[in-house]
Parts: structure tokens; C-alpha cells; sequence
């Protein structure tokens, strides 16, 4: 933590004319964190950044790492959202994922946190879980929407088996019993109708809000907007170049503004195929006009022949929208069936 | 230097695979004082990576060394390393005809096998002595007494005093050296009479031209004599002659009867210097060529295509390099509407094919996509016309087909007795006719069988190596053709015939055979946006299915600030695979699919 400290503020120099508009703290288990220290970082932030006054803050938080007290202190300290892990809903199922928590404590946590004033809350589930059925996913998607107050915000991942991941390893031995392809289709198919039914709207292959509480972080990823990281390994994006810090816990508590790795300078190419790939996560897509107003040449020039094929797959559309001006603009979004093969798609809009 | 006949000995190293022909080899170069054993590269005959790396002689070399015997005379050895492998058979006996005596070596623990038995028959068929050499005798497995019993009952050559040898650690080679002289009798031949000499190798070098490796029987070759190729025709005046020195060629004033050496003539081509050809004096030629003379035929034919179709000339102008240096490749254009443009090549066999492709792959840096590959068969149509088939595309109407032959060979399979059951099963599966057995001693047992070639070319050898715990032996020889009830088996991927995947099979096995590709594509060819069903068919008909399921789901869940880098990658993966494939119709097939035919065997 005082590292991180000494990173955040040591690195403010880089963005001194910049307004930050929003703050996460995530990754590990930053709820753990000894609060006094979050509440120095946070301070820290705010003296040497210009953060905007509506600006986002968020906060991940482990169900049972957090009591009451320390709810309250992070509330006072200026964080204004919460995204909390809940995963499933079934303790059998949390147990062997390995996670330290059941249903009971994440009640617990949710209700400390609208009672500290948390209201701006995630919850986190995912389907596809080994052993996981479609009523049990059902059930835990029922359960958080029958929270009082129901989470603003929803995340639903399906469970992607990555290689390297012990999971993956015990998938391929045949250990893991994951629900068949017909059944993990139907928990996502059911996600969809059950959130959209409660009021929530998909705005990203992963991601549903309720009106006005998309993630506007996490909307930068995909959005390209520029953010640094502070933390080990943690990466930033910052006009067109990407860099990272190194992995190494020692080296990053010895010298924490001095462990980046070798920045990469973004081509104007790698720019054009990130503005695709990441933008077609949103359900709204990517903007026609703002692609040539970032690239001077119109997206049909570089993506013509990729675009036409798709649309004639029935996996790409042109939608109308109306821009924040309320003007008409034209945009280029996934259909359903293009979200479900989402990669197939995007390693199309590499260009090289 | 002495160049008398008396004082030359031309001889070959005959051996099963593995049972230290080269390492022999190597001693005798080095015992005999041409190179020290600082200077050795192991195996010195083996110059070809592949070679080494295979443990086999693909082509013929020549190495000529100079022994000071215990009689106190020097004596020239020319020594002929032969080709190690059955799809060579041709090229060994003509090296065999170059020699006058052959030395074979056998392992003091592994005794006779079926390669060394074909081998010594090959070397006497071809009058040669053959004295034995027992090798590897330090191994603590080694029983040479038993082995020279084998000898003596199974080959009937006298072998009590083969030396006892470790060519590994060079006991024992004086003796053989000594033997050589004794018992490998002098060449023969009048350097008076017509210039008459075998051309048993030849490679092609960029500034000499083809170099051709020959055994002069009778008469002398020199500077300017105008030489003719007495089967192909070909003439031209000789630039130079001379011997095989160890890796370097050593140019001579000229080459009599009883010599072994090399002619350089400016000739541009390997076709016009066929192994096995006779080389004449132009102006005054003798009355008849050597016998023994084939013309040598490609056995097995497979389709061979860029990866990625704009290395076409590439791959052109490799075949065409490799050909210059071996006379038994054959390449003809050809067009797939699968695989585009490529080339239908012919081979000896499996063995000379692999080495192609992996000199193609390796020495010229091609990416190659390979079809199933395929014997000659006899196609008698209807109309009298006989076809010989190298492209099952191209298998006529089957009502303008009378009927269909297919090439059969003799093999001899030699197995230690308690296998016998498994490999004549082996046998029956692939069409076996059992011709007969003998034993050797009481525990092995040599088996005859015919057998089609296209049974044997796939995977006949891992098969016989896997049911005998890599005991039994094979060898094998073109008999000729026998009719066969065969059918053309064609795969339809989502419903369009491919050709590159068609193949000609026994009409009893066209279920198994077109079951099991269908199995091998369904794992091979990834999902799609759609259903693909994959099938089978003989005539039309379809005779088996499998589906590869459409593409439901294929995402990444989690795309944070973090995950950005990896993201990418992944993509990048992804698009690279689709590279690697070839669109059919609106199919992608991976490339290594067109290859998965040759891995049928579901016994592994």
C-alpha cells in the first residue's frame, strides 16, 4: 500500500491538465486492505489529481472482508460505488470454486453497504460453473434480483476456460464436470430475459444496468479513453501508448515508479483494429463517424469487405442511434448471434 | 601409388538397419590412414543431414582409402556404401554390380533379420563374395557363436572366422581390413578393350554439372574421350575423371577396367545418366551394354501443394533442384479445386517421399500440404484403353471401367516365433496371400506373403513394428499387378465432394476406411457459424456421416483495462489459424487435415 501510494502520487506529473472522471480499486482483494491506508490513498488521489466532482469511484469488495465500520469508512472516504462477488448463490457451488464466502455473508455485506450509502452497487454471478445446473443459476440470478433495493448494476460471466488456469488443466483431464453446451447456452439465453425482464439492459457482452448506471470505467476500456494503472503488474493506456508495470511484487515495493515495462506505441493500424474490437463489446457498438473523425478515412475504406460479410452472416448490424447531441448517428454492432461468437468475429478486424 | 588390378578391392557393406554398416565404415576410412579421427565427422558416407539424422544412406557414396596390408603391399579400397532402405532396391543392386565382394555386417545380439537376408541374396545374386563380420560383440547381449551358427545354416556361407568386432570402439578392424584383401577377390577387365563402364550414382553440381559415380569393367576413360549413355543417348566429351576422396572429389589422369571413380562431362541433366546405365566410348563403343538396366519407376504418388499458393514457383523451382540430384523423383503440375495449384509426385516409395517433403519443408523452406498418397493402378476400359492411375480424380466413368489392377508385392517378414500369430493377422487384414513359412532356428520364423502395395505404403511397417514389440523385419519387391475389386472413396464436406481428399481403396474396406476419415475430419475440421456434415460415399452413394456441430459460443467473458494485450493476442491466434486453412466451398478445412488419411490405424 505504500508503494501504490507513492506510485499514485509520483505519477501525477503525467496528466496535469487531465480531469479524471472515474476511480476503480480492484483486483486482488482491496476490500482486505487496512482501511486507514485506502482512506490515505484515496487522499492521496484527490491532492494530486484533478478529479472531476461526479466523478466515479468504485471499490471491489469480497463478501465477509468488509464489516460495517469499514462500509462506512469507504463511503466516507469519498467512493460512491461497490462491486461486490457474489457469484452464486449456492454455497456448495462457492465451495468449490474455492471461495471463501457463502450466500449468508454476501447478504450481510449487501445490506451494510446500502445501509453505509452505497447507491450505485454490482454484483457479480457467473454460469457455466462445474456442477452448476440451469435452476441453479436461475435461482442465483432470482436471488439478486430480489435483493431490497435490487443492484444497479449486474455482471454475468460464463465461465471461459482459459489455458494455464487449473480449471483448464482439469478440464482436459475430464475432471470437471461443466454443464453441457445446450445447458450453458440456455443459463446465458436465461440471464438475458430474466435482467432485461427486472429492468436491466445489456450494454456489453458481460454487462447489465439499469438506466444510467453503466460502468463508466470499464466503459473507457472499451471505449479507449485513457487510464493508468498503479500496482503490480497494473496497465495503462495513455494517448496511444500502452504500458505496463512488472509482475514482481519485490521490485514494485522497491521502486514503484521505476518497474515499467517496455511501453508499446500503438500504430495508427492498431489503434483502427482496438477501436473495433473493444468498441463492438458494447451492444451499441462502434460509432461510424467518430472512427473517421479519430482516423481521417471512413471505416468502409479499411473494413468494407469484413463488414459485408458479417452483415451477410447475420453477425454484424448498422444501427441508428442518437448521439449525446441528440443527433442521428450511424453505428456498427453485434447482432445476438454475433455477440455469442464474439472473437470469430473481432479476429476478423485485425489488419494484419 | 599402386593402380595394378591386383591391388584393388571394390566392395560394399551389406547390413540390416542399425547394425553399424556406417560405423564400419567410418573405422575402415579412418584405420586406413585417409582421415585422423580428429578429422572424422561420424559417418562420413552419410553426408546428407537427413541421412544422418534417419540413421539411413539414401543415396550411394563412394569413398576410395589406402590400406598397407600386413603383406607389405598397399591396396587400394573402394568402398560403396548402398542404399539402406527396400524403396531403394533398385539403386542397391546397382551399386552391388559396381563391386566385386561385399562384407556383411550382423549384430552379435540381434542375428539375421529379413533386410539382411535380402541383402546377401541381392549381393550373391550378383556373384559378389560375402564374408561376415559379427558386430557389436562387447554388448552384453551379444552371442556370436550363435549368430555364426545362423550364418552358416540360414545364409550357408562359411562365417567361423568373421571377425568379432565392435566397430563402436574399433575392435577388431585390422582383421576385417586383412579380410578384405584375402577374401574380396581383384577386378577383372581389359583397359585395352571398348570403354564400358556402370553408372551406379550421380549427383548434380552447380559448376561441374552432373557428376557420375561409376565402376569401369572394361577398357580406359580419360580427358576428352567423348562418352555416350548407351540407354539414354545422351553424349559428351569428358571435362574430367578421378576419385572419391573423403568428402572432396580428387580429379585423376584416368580410370581402367577394375576402377572406381568419378566422369564430369557437362552434362546438364540427371535424366541423360541413369543408374544403372552403361557409359561407352562414342567413337568406338563396345558391342553391348552392362546387363541390369531399368528404367526406374515411380511405386507411389501423392499430390504435394503450398501451403499458401503463392509459394507455387517456389516450390517449382525446388522440385526442380531436387531432381537434378535424383533421377527417381518424378513431378507433373497439377490443379486442385481444393488445394489449387500443385503437383502430382511420383516416389520409390513412402520412405523417398518423406524424405522429399522433409527436404522441402526443411532445405527450401516450404510449407507443404500433402495428399493421401496413392499407388499405380491399371485401369482396363471398356474400349480396350489401359490407364495408369496416379490421381484418384481422375478415375474414369465407372461404366466406361472394365475392370482394375493393383500393384502386388512379395514380401518376406521375419519374426520371432511367439509374434507369428499377431503379424500373419496383421497380414490377413491387409489382404495378406500367405505363400509360406520357414524356420530359423527353432525360434524365428520367416513368412511370405504377397501383398497389395497400397496395403503396405500407409502404415504397414508401424503396425509390423507395434504387434512384434518392434521385432519383426520386413522387405519387400514389386511382383506386378493382379485385378482387384477397387472402388473410389469421396469425401463431401457440407456437401462438396473434395477432391484433394478422395482416395482408391479395396471395396471391402471402403466402409472402414471411409467410417473412420470421417471421424478423423469431424475432430479435425473446427466448428463453423453453421452445421457441416461430413460423408463418405462410394459412387454416390453415401456410406458413412459424422456433423461437426455449428459454433454456439466463442467470447471472451472478461475485457478489462488489464486484459487488453492478452485480448489481442488471443485474436491474433486465431486469425493466424484460419491462415493455416483452405476454404472448400464456404468450409474452412485445416491443412493437416488432407493428411490425416495416412493416420487411420486405430490400433495406436
Amino acid at each position: 500500500m505504500t508503494a501504490l501510494i507513492r506510485e499514485t502520487a509520483g505519477r501525477a506529473a503525467d496528466c496535469r491538465d487531465r480531469t479524471v472522471t472515474s476511480l476503480f480499486f480492484g483486483g486482488g482483494t482491496p476490500s482486505l486492505a487496512d482501511i486507514g491506508q485506502t482512506e490515505e490513498l484515496l487522499e492521496t488521489v484527490r491532492e494530486n489529481y484533478r478529479l472531476s466532482p461526479d466523478a466515479e469511484l468504485t471499490i471491489e469488495v469480497n463478501p465477509g472482508t468488509v464489516d460495517r465500520d469499514k462500509l462506512v469508512r469507504l463511503r466516507r472516504a469519498g467512493l460512491n460505488r461497490l462491486s461486490i462477488g457474489l457469484q452464486s448463490a449456492d454455497d456448495e457451488i462457492l465451495a468449490r470454486l474455492g471461495r471463501i464466502h457463502t450466500r449468508r455473508q454476501f447478504l450481510d455485506t449487501y445490506r451494510e453497504a446500502r445501509r453505509a450509502g452505497f447507491e450505485n452497487i454490482n454484483v457479480d454471478v457467473m454460469s457455466g460453473l462445474p456442477g452448476q445446473s440451469l435452476s441453479d443459476h436461475l435461482d442465483t440470478l432470482k436471488y439478486v434480483l430480489a435483493l431490497e433495493p435490487m443492484p444497479e448494476h449486474i455482471s454475468a460471466y460464463s465461465l471461459i476456460l482459459e489455458e494455464g488456469t487449473p480449471f483448464f488443466a482439469m478440464a482436459e483431464k475430464g475432471d470437471l464436470e461443466l454443464p453441457d453446451e445446450d445447458t450453458e447456452r440456455a443459463m446465458y439465453r436465461e440471464t438475458d430475459r430474466l435482467l432485461s425482464r427486472a429492468g436491466f439492459r445489456r450494454y456489453e457482452i458481460s454487462n447489465y444496468a439499469r438506466e444510467g448506471f453503466a460502468c463508466r470505467h470499464n466503459c473507457g476500456y472499451w471505449t479507449r479513453r485513457n487510464y493508468l494503472g498503479f500496482g503490480i503488474g497494473a496497465a495503462s493506456l495513455f494517448d496511444g501508448i500502452r504500458f505496463s508495470n512488472g509482475p514482481g511484487l519485490e521490485r514494485y515495493m522497491a521502486d514503484p515508479l521505476g518497474c515499467r515495462e517496455e511501453p508499446q506505441v500503438l500504430s495508427t493500424q492498431e489503434q483502427m483494429e482496438e477501436f473495433m474490437f473493444l468498441g463492438l463489446r458494447l451492444t451499441a457498438g462502434v460509432s461510424v463517424s467518430e472512427f473517421e473523425r479519430l482516423f481521417g478515412c471512413s471505416m468502409e475504406s479499411v473494413y468494407a469487405e469484413v463488414i459485408e460479410k458479417n452483415i451477410g452472416q447475420g453477425l454484424l448490424r448498422f444501427v441508428t442511434c442518437r448521439d449525446g447531441d441528440g443527433r442521428e448517428e450511424k453505428r456498427l454492432a453485434l447482432t445476438e448471434f454475433g455477440l455469442d461468437v464474439s472473437n470469430y468475429v473481432m479476429a476478423q478486424f485485425l489488419l494484419s | 601409388m599402386a593402380s595394378d588390378q591386383s591391388r584393388i578391392r571394390n566392395f560394399c557393406i551389406i547390413a540390416h538397419i542399425d547394425h553399424g554398416k556406417s560405423t564400419l565404415a567410418d573405422r575402415i576410412i579412418e584405420m586406413t590412414g585417409l582421415l585422423t579421427s580428429r578429422e572424422m565427422q561420424a559417418q562420413v558416407l552419410d553426408n546428407m543431414d537427413l541421412e544422418r539424422e534417419r540413421g539411413i544412406t539414401i543415396k550411394a557414396q563412394a569413398v576410395r582409402t589406402v590400406y598397407r596390408a600386413k603383406d607389405g603391399e598397399e591396396y587400394i579400397f573402394n568402398l560403396i556404401d548402398t542404399p539402406g532402405h527396400v524403396d531403394f532396391n533398385y539403386e542397391v543392386s546397382r551399386s552391388l554390380a559396381a563391386c566385386d565382394g561385399a562384407i556383411l555386417v550382423v549384430d552379435a545380439a540381434q542375428g539375421i533379420e529379413a533386410q539382411t537376408l535380402a541383402n546377401v541374396y541381392l549381393a550373391l545374386d550378383h556373384d559378389l563374395d560375402v564374408f561376415p563380420v559379427i558386430n557389436k560383440i562387447d554388448l552384453p547381449s551379444a552371442e556370436p557363436q550363435r549368430v555364426i551358427e545362423e550364418i552358416e545354416d540360414v545364409i550357408g556361407i562359411e562365417a567361423q572366422d568373421a571377425p568379432l568386432i565392435s566397430a563402436k570402439n574399433g575392435i577388431g578392424i585390422e582383421d576385417v581390413l586383412e579380410q578384405i584383401v584375402k577374401k574380396i577377390p581383384a577386378p577383372k577387365g581389359d583397359p585395352g578393350n571398348p570403354l564400358q563402364a556402370l553408372i551406379f550414382d550421380c549427383i548434380y553440381d552447380s559448376y561441374k554439372g552432373v557428376i557420375i559415380f561409376c565402376r569401369v569393367m572394361e577398357g580406359t576413360v580419360r580427358k576428352g574421350t567423348v562418352i555416350r549413355m548407351m540407354a539414354t543417348g545422351a553424349k559428351e566429351e569428358v571435362v574430367e575423371v578421378g576419385y572419391f576422396g573423403a568428402g572432396q572429389f580428387i580429379p585423376c589422369e584416368e580410370l581402367s577396367a577394375g576402377m572406381v571413380g568419378y566422369i564430369t562431362a557437362s552434362i546438364k541433366n540427371v535424366k541423360d545418366t541413369a543408374v544403372g546405365d552403361t557409359v561407352t566410348d562414342a567413337d568406338n563403343p563396345c558391342a553391348e551394354p552392362l546387363p541390369g538396366y531399368k528404367k526406374v519407376l515411380s511405386m507411389v504418388y501423392c499430390g504435394m501443394y503450398p501451403a499458401d499458393g503463392a509459394k507455387y514457383p517456389d516450390l517449382r523451382d525446388a522440385l526442380e533442384k531436387l531432381q537434378l540430384n535424383d533421377a527417381s523423383l518424378y513431378y507433373e503440375p497439377e490443379t486442385s479445386a481444393a488445394l489449387g495449384f500443385g503437383f502430382r509426385c511420383g516416389f520409390l516409395g513412402l520412405l523417398h517421399l518423406e524424405i522429399i517433403q522433409e527436404r522441402l519443408e526443411r532445405e527450401y523452406n516450404l510449407d507443404l500440404v500433402t495428399t493421401a498418397p496413392g499407388v499405380v493402378y491399371k485401369v482396363y476400359k471398356t474400349d480396350g484403353e489401359v490407364v495408369e492411375l496416379t490421381n484418384p480424380s481422375n478415375l474414369p466413368d465407372p461404366a466406361a471401367i472394365e475392370h482394375m489392377e493393383e500393384p502386388i508385392v512379395s514380401a518376406e517378414i521375419m519374426v520371432t516365433a511367439e509374434y507369428i500369430g499377431p503379424i500373419m493377422e496383421l497380414c490377413q487384414e491387409r489382404r495378406g496371400r500367405y505363400l509360406g513359412m520357414e524356420y530359423i532356428e527353432g525360434t524365428r520364423a520367416l513368412l511370405k506373403y504377397e501383398l497389395p502395395l497400397n496395403e503396405i505404403i500407409y502404415d504397414f511397417f508401424d503396425a509390423l513394428k507395434s504387434r512384434s514389440r518392434g521385432y519383426a523385419s520386413f522387405d519387400y519387391d514389386i511382383k506386378g499387378y493382379e485385378p482387384a475389386k477397387l472402388v473410389k472413396l469421396d469425401i463431401l464436406i457440407n456437401r462438396e465432394e473434395v477432391d484433394a481428399l478422395s482416395f482408391i481403396v479395396h471395396a471391402d474396406s471402403a466402409y472402414e476406411r471411409g467410417r473412420k476419415m470421417c471421424e478423423k475430419l469431424k475432430d479435425e475440421i473446427p466448428r463453423h457459424l453453421f452445421e457441416i456434415p461430413i460423408q463418405a460415399a462410394v459412387g454416390g452413394k453415401i456410406i458413412a456421416r459424422e456433423t461437426v456441430k455449428a459454433m454456439r459460443k466463442d467470447v471472451l467473458a472478461k475485457c478489462y483495462g488489464g486484459d487488453i494485450t492478452r485480448k489481442k493476442k488471443l485474436l491474433e491466434k486465431q486469425k493466424e489459424g484460419k491462415k493455416r486453412m483452405r476454404q472448400v466451398g464456404s468450409v474452412e478445412i485445416p491443412q493437416k487435415a488432407f493428411m490425416s488419411v495416412l493416420k487411420l490405424d486405430d490400433r495406436k
